[in-house]
């Protein structure tokens, strides 16, 4: 009892003398924050990429591409195996009509606002159906394309990220004229990334003739995608791939985020050693100018182990605000923060920065780390102080 | 120079304090060093292109393919000295993952006559050429994926089945080709385009994009114009730029991530200079006696000041050197990431953020120990 009132009390004393030591202080503070700054504004990129290919992905809608393609852009179905598709068990079925949708998914050169140069963004060519296999689709201005009319629906985040495509605008892809009619949202997903159009208007403009490169089916359960998968899978006639919409998303989001956390981790643990050596640079600075306090504080009886957490205490409650400060400051500049990148299907996917509780978690852990090391062998020399030597040179 | 002994002393007054300091400089360097070349790197090699070469891509998309009767009409332009063509295969060696090893469909001594860069000894050349499923490959894919002359390949098309259906092709590795640049990517593998074109199922007589040299002299913009003009209106018009520009654009695409990695530079630095600036600053505190014994005995303040400033100098260059060779070398041993390059450049203004930040942390403890009154110093008891 005795030993937590003398901590207390020189850990009390040693805080109040903190605005003395402001400098020094402030430099393992800043140190701290700028580590949980760039850990947290790195891996939210990730997070947020992440986040926009999964939410577009469900459990019960799968997507079916040619045996082998590791995309929808290099893939490529014909109609009539779009057909066996459509009449294969496992599909859901509204009255007569399957829930599936046959698409195909081009790239087009539109500027990118942020750097005015040529991004590639996709196009996709849908039937009606699309709007009724994938559940989230909303046109939030203007209308959906007219089947059989030059007319694209743009994503909201397309919309933001790249020039030109305001409702009503007109744009040109090689020899024909597109007209900008309406804007669509879809739970933040990767669809948002897309321009949709009808897809018999694609194929024309593409010379494509009636091929596809993908058909996503809307499944009566989970369950029956292994059923349709087998159904496929026997019939000599078709030689696809099918996946669910979430493992195909999934796999697309792996290769971007990988190298992104492959970046971040390794450049929070460099940074948190730069920010221990600040850390403990200021709190051996604090020591020194304190050597004569803690010297005399040891005299009147303080045990060496009370001053040792009173100085661990300092440097974590120090490192703690540091790391307060950086959590605030990268969400405040970075959460919901516009991005756009190429993704794994050659086609810029756009992105909102994502700074989740769970991040900012970590790069306080760091920062409480960063604390403890940092104050520790200070601390421990801060015990061991010599007494007598230290009250001489009062 | 004569005060080297002086400043040396001071600045190894604290051992600990001053090695912590430039332990922060090495990591602020080290860090400097890998985001310098990850960014490099994401810059897709933009510095390497070469600004005489001109590719012709399809204008609405670099997915859409061209007809393979260009080439002779791109021949034909004048000024044009040499054209030859590739397609994008989109395979993978035995898992999707490997796909980072790009393979192209190329017309073999054409090719390699465009691209003086890449060597190869010319026995290899002349194998692959006779060969018809032979194929060549970088030397750096070559070491990742432990492959040699005299292999027999499959790669797994994902764009292209062969005319039988099968997506499999298999290739014989006739050679290995190496870039005469450091900085070049050999991570691909090319393979004879006349067979390509027999054996896929589809889009044949279609080529990915075609890349042309001018002639010595000839104007490049005014070229380009021209390829372009003669396809005006047809089904597939071009859209041709230098190399360069094209690597630009595509880079690009990536967007955020050079501003992402100076973002973070930026916070490294600012981190930096508050450390060394904070020890500089200390140091001078502590020797304020000691700096007026020395202006009593005749230095002169500009001599003070250049003491103090050299020292924030030396401790920022002996952190900063050895961060940036320590970065220099984990990249040269391609440990962490194979294909990393440093480029001079970075080197060069790492050397000017070092000194640059030295002088800054260092500028007001200078001044204050410059502006120090002998009287009112030496009567402070530190």
């Amino acid at each position: 009892m005795r030993l937590l009132n003398q901590i207390v009390a020189v850990t009390v004393l040693n805080l109040r003398n903190l605005p003395k030591r402001l400098g020094s202080s402030l430099v393992a503070i800043l140190g701290v924050a700028a580590v949980v700054v760039v850990f947290a504004a790195v891996l939210s990129m990730a997070n947020g990429f992440e986040r926009t290919l999964l939410s577009a992905g469900s459990d019960d809608t799968a997507i079916i591409m040619r045996s082998g393609a590791t995309s929808e852009l290099s893939s490529g179905v014909s109609a009539q195996q779009v057909q066996i598709i459509e009449t294969s068990p496992g599909v859901l079925r509204d009255g007569d009509t399957a829930l599936v949708s046959a698409e195909l998914y081009v790239v087009v050169d539109v500027k990118k606002k942020a750097t005015n140069e040529d991004a590639n963004v996709p196009f996709r060519g849908v039937e009606l159906g699309a709007f009724d296999v994938r559940r989230n689709i909303d046109i939030v201005q203007g209308r959906v394309f007219e089947p059989g009319k030059n007319e694209f629906v743009v994503g909201r985040a397309a919309q933001q990220e790249f020039v030109g495509l305001d409702v009503g605008e007109t744009i040109r892809f090689g020899q024909t004229e597109w007209t900008v009619v309406g804007v669509f949202e879809a739970g933040g997903s990767v669809a948002e990334s897309e321009l949709w159009t009808d897809v018999r208007v694609l194929q024309a403009a593409y010379r494509r003739g009636n091929s596809y490169q993908s058909v996503r089916v809307r499944l009566e359960s989970e369950e029956s995608l292994a059923i349709l998968e087998q159904t496929l899978a026997d019939d000599p006639r078709i030689n696809v791939d099918v996946v669910s919409e979430r493992a195909y998303y999934a796999s697309q989001a792996e290769q971007t985020t990988g190298l992104i956390r492959g970046l971040g981790y390794p450049l929070m643990i460099l940074m948190s050693i730069g920010a221990v050596f600040g850390a403990l640079n200021s709190m051996y600075s604090s020591i020194s100018v304190r050597g004569k306090e803690i010297a005399t504080l040891r005299a009147i009886g303080f045990g060496p182990f009370a001053v040792l957490v009173s100085t661990v205490v300092e440097s974590t409650l120090l490192a703690l605000i540091g790391g307060l400060i950086g959590a605030a400051a990268a969400f405040i500049a970075f959460n919901g923060f516009q991005a756009s990148t190429l993704g794994a299907s050659f086609s810029q996917v756009v992105f909102d920065f994502a700074v989740t509780p769970d991040l900012l978690m970590q790069g306080l852990q760091a920062a409480l780390v960063i604390g403890v090391v940092g104050g520790l062998f200070p601390a421990i020399r801060a015990a061991r102080l010599p007494v007598a030597q230290a009250l001489r040179e009062l | 120079m004569k005060y080297l002994g002086l400043i040396w002393h001071s600045v190894w007054r604290k051992k600990i304090r001053t090695s912590l300091t430039i332990l922060s400089v090495f990591v602020a360097f080290l860090l400097f060093a890998l985001l310098s070349a990850v960014g490099f790197a994401f810059r897709g090699g933009e510095d390497v292109a070469d600004a005489e070469r001109l590719i012709v891509l399809e204008k609405v998309s670099i997915i859409n393919p061209l007809p393979s009767s260009y080439q002779a009409r791109i021949q034909a332009v004048p000024g044009v000295e040499a054209v030859t063509h590739a397609n994008w295969f989109g395979g993978y060696y035995q898992e999707p993952r490997n796909s980072q090893f790009a393979q192209f469909p190329v017309r073999p001594y054409e090719y390699f006559t465009l691209y003086p860069e890449l060597q190869m000894p010319e026995e290899q050349l002349r194998a692959w050429a006779n060969n018809r499923e032979g194929a060549v490959v970088g030397s750096q894919m070559a070491e990742a994926l432990g492959w040699e002359v005299g292999d027999r390949i499959p790669i797994t098309a994902t764009i292209f089945p062969k005319t039988d259906g099968s997506m499999t092709w298999e290739f014989d590795i006739e050679g290995i080709f190496a870039s005469d640049d450091p900085r070049g990517v050999t991570n691909f593998m090319l393979f004879d385009y006349e067979y390509f074109d027999e054996a896929r199922a589809h889009s044949r007589g279609q080529v990915g994009w075609y890349i042309l040299r001018v002639e010595d002299g000839a104007d490049p913009v005014a070229i380009a114009n021209a390829i372009d003009r003669q396809f005006e209106n047809s089904p597939a018009e071009t859209d041709t730029s230098t190399e360069a520009a094209f690597a630009a654009s595509f880079a690009a695409q990536f967007g955020n991530i050079a501003l992402i990695v100076s973002l973070i530079l930026g916070a490294v630095f600012f981190t930096l200079l508050l450390v060394s600036g904070n020890t500089m600053s200390q140091s001078v505190r502590e020797r304020i006696s000691e700096l007026a014994v020395l202006k009593t005995v005749g230095f002169e303040d500009s001599t003070v000041l250049g003491i103090v400033l050299s020292e924030s100098v030396l401790i920022m260059l002996l952190g900063g050197l050895l961060g940036l060779g320590t970065g220099w070398l984990l990249i040269q041993s391609g440990g962490l990431l194979p294909g990393l390059y440093l480029p001079a450049s970075t080197i060069l203004l790492a050397l000017a953020f070092m000194i640059g930040a030295g002088v800054l942390a260092g500028l007001f403890p200078a001044l204050k120990a410059m502006r120090l009154s002998i009287i009112d110093a030496l009567a402070v008891r530190a």
